[in-house]
């Protein structure tokens, strides 16, 4: 078993194999890596493009003397008013180096761009698929190729993404309105389940 | 020895001499009701915390007879909203209220259930009020355990001046005749 905090220094440790990866990433896909430096101990990584997203991570992963092989999470920034508008983030963690990797890709919002989505990272991640979930019902980026698109926090017939900064704070439905379809399904499921079935 | 155990209940019999206790049946069964309200704690966010507060030895609900907090509502009296309520909790919240058996009552603990406190934001409802019917509005953030302890004794006022059958099947069934 490697001991981390004996066999090397703290500066030594992040910088060799992950250093080394960031120049092959530049080789790869020089033309759409915007940064891959390490800023305070944290590794960043900026991609202008989604295109390659899915073959980069992979390479992070499974790339034998890296193995970013945990994702923290996946969140995204909204710059309102500048097109590509969104950034979705991913935070990826090697247990084999004891590093974290924060990796940014621009999402456009505009359709003349191709429309406000991400390719989804589900194919090589589990738990991509509850943080996927969470950035589309919050942000409203579509995440292509997760098996199950659906909003995970607010209910089903909410109305816009709440974490985009021109979504009016209060919500766009009234109290009365939300009380009616609350009713309406509570009583649903009861009798669905005074009848047996499950809802 | 049925006939046996019918005699002793008797009251007549158990007592020197001889009497009876006369009531009247709204009295009796509302004295019993009111002190032994069993709440169905709905704690929702920081409220609760004081709800667990107000249960404990040092303000001790059970001085009022309400230290069964049951977490079936079918078995429960009094449901206390207990923090704050989003969109999405509400259809437990009202379908919880409509497992509860008749006669049952609410507190509304706090502002959050009240009026939406100060999120009057995108995810929370303004106010239990517009799922279910409230019988007492706890005003706090949070409300301080006497301040609950307030409510429950003025509820229990409130319960001694109801009709014993509100809300129940024989109600329905009295009022339907009547206006045949
Ligand atoms: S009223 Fe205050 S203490 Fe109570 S749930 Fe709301 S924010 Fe928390």
């Amino acid at each position: 078993m490697t001991d981390l905090t004996d066999k090397a220094t703290a500066e030594e440790r992040p910088s060799v194999a992950v250093s080394a990866a960031m120049k092959v990433l530049r080789e790869r896909w020089g033309d759409v890596i915007e940064l891959a430096e390490e800023n305070r101990g944290q590794w960043r990584v900026e991609l202008s493009s989604r295109d390659p997203l899915v073959d980069i991570v992979r390479h992070l992963k499974e790339t034998a003397d890296l193995q970013f092989d945990f994702l923290v999470d996946v969140t995204a920034l909204d710059h309102y008013g500048e097109e590509p508008r969104f950034r979705a983030v991913y935070v990826l963690r090697s247990m084999k180096l004891s590093e974290d990797l924060v990796l940014k890709v621009k999402v456009p919002e505009q359709a003349e761009s191709g429309g406000t989505w991400a390719p989804s990272l589900t194919p090589l991640f589990r738990s991509a698929n509850w943080l996927e979930r969470e950035v589309y019902d919050m942000f409203g980026i579509e995440f292509r190729g997760h098996p199950d698109l659906r909003r995970i926090m607010m209910p089903e017939i909410f109305e816009g993404h709440p974490l985009r900064k021109d979504f009016p704070m209060e919500g766009t439905m009234t109290d009365h309105e939300w009380a009616e379809w609350i009713i309406a399904r509570a009583q649903r499921v009861e009798e669905s389940e005074a009848a047996g079935g499950t809802d | 020895m049925a006939e046996r155990r019918l005699s002793a209940l008797h009251v007549g019999e158990t007592q020197e001499e001889g009497g009876a206790l006369l009531t009247r049946v709204d009295a009796i069964i509302n004295w019993a009701r009111k002190n032994s309200i069993w709440p169905l704690p709905l704690g929702l966010s920081c409220c609760g915390i004081e709800f667990m507060a107000t249960a404990a030895s040092r303000f001790d609900m059970a001085r009022f007879g309400a230290e069964v907090a049951r977490f079936s509502p079918k078995q429960a009296d009094l449901m206390l909203v207990a923090g704050t309520l989003t969109y999405k909790m509400g259809e437990a919240c009202r379908r919880l209220y409509d497992q509860m058996a008749e006669p049952k009552w609410v507190i509304s603990m706090g502002a959050c259930a009240s009026s939406g406190g100060m999120f009057r934001s995108y995810p929370v409802m303004q106010g239990i009020d517009h799922l279910i019917p409230v019988d007492y509005y706890i005003p706090g953030c949070p409300p301080r355990p006497e301040m609950v302890l307030n409510a429950l004794i003025h509820l229990q006022q409130n319960i001694c001046a109801e009709r014993a059958h509100r809300g129940l099947e024989i109600t329905k069934m009295l009022t339907a005749g009547k206006t045949e």
